[in-house]
């Protein structure tokens, strides 16, 4: 088979960048994100199956600086990826593609991924202090 | 009735002929997934306490321990399914592709195995 190196599809050096775009981008890379804390969710369930001692040090990483960051990198990107599914869903019914309207729901989905991550936080700190 | 040119079709170009599956998979897991990590999240965050006695306890409930299951298939599939078509789209050399594509696979599957193993262990070995 011939291989011609010919520009692909989406054409990046003409393409505008706009909020659509950007959040697809965003929907993939969450995923992505997502799939590995699939892998960090059953290491999880591993550890608390093979003892307390395990589970210990499982809790103990999740509880450092790095897990932190990482748990809360996982939640945003698990609202993220949970409001513009539904947003996907919607698409897929044939709903929501009017130009305007899709660019409110772009913005709708961010606000609240990230007023849910707040929220999450907020509730999981303050029984933390508790 | 195909309406491929006759080099095409020895070529093996045009559509695969398959896909259906792969969207409605991936659309029908992540539907599952609304409710379960949904309940998920919310479960972690009425725990007691995250420590080895309350979490174990709370997994080995029956209906729990089967919640966590489907959670884990559907994320499995759903997780699968995603990095999949990302893979497909970014990598072109074939040797690179095919092995990416084969190694997520397994991992995949494996992702599963462990995960309902997992909470079959916690849910038969604590005392109810």
């Amino acid at each position: 088979m011939s291989q011609v190196s010919r520009p692909l599809s989406p054409h990046l050096q003409v393409y505008r960048w706009q909020i659509s775009n950007t959040l697809s981008i965003l929907h993939r890379l969450t995923g992505t994100a997502l799939a590995l804390g699939g892998f960090a969710l059953v290491a999880w369930l591993l550890a608390l199956a093979s003892g307390q001692a395990a589970f210990t040090v499982a809790n103990a990483l999740l509880g450092s600086l790095v897990g932190q960051l990482a748990l809360l990198g996982w939640t945003f990107c698990f609202f993220y990826h949970l409001c513009n599914g539904v947003r996907h869903l919607a698409w897929d019914a044939g709903h929501g593609f009017d130009k305007a309207l899709a660019r409110k729901s772009g913005i709708a989905v961010v606000t609240g991924a990230v007023l849910l991550t707040v929220i999450f936080w907020a509730v999981a700190l303050t029984r933390v202090a508790a | 009735m195909s309406l491929k040119s006759p080099l095409g079709r020895v070529l093996g170009l045009g559509s695969a002929g398959t896909g259906t599956e792969h969207w409605i998979g991936q659309r029908l897991s992540a539907v599952a997934m609304v409710p379960l990590t949904l309940w998920f999240a919310i479960s972690l965050l009425t725990l007691p306490s995250l420590d080895f006695y309350s979490v174990t306890a709370w997994v080995a409930a029956p209906l729990h321990a089967v919640l966590l299951i489907l959670l884990v298939v559907a994320l499995s599939y759903h997780a699968s399914l995603g990095t999949q078509v990302v893979a497909e789209d970014y990598l072109h050399a074939p040797g690179l592709r095919i092995t990416v594509l084969t190694v997520l696979r397994l991992l995949h599957v494996g992702l599963a195995v462990a995960g309902i193993f997992a909470v079959f262990l916690v849910a038969t070995r604590a005392p109810l």
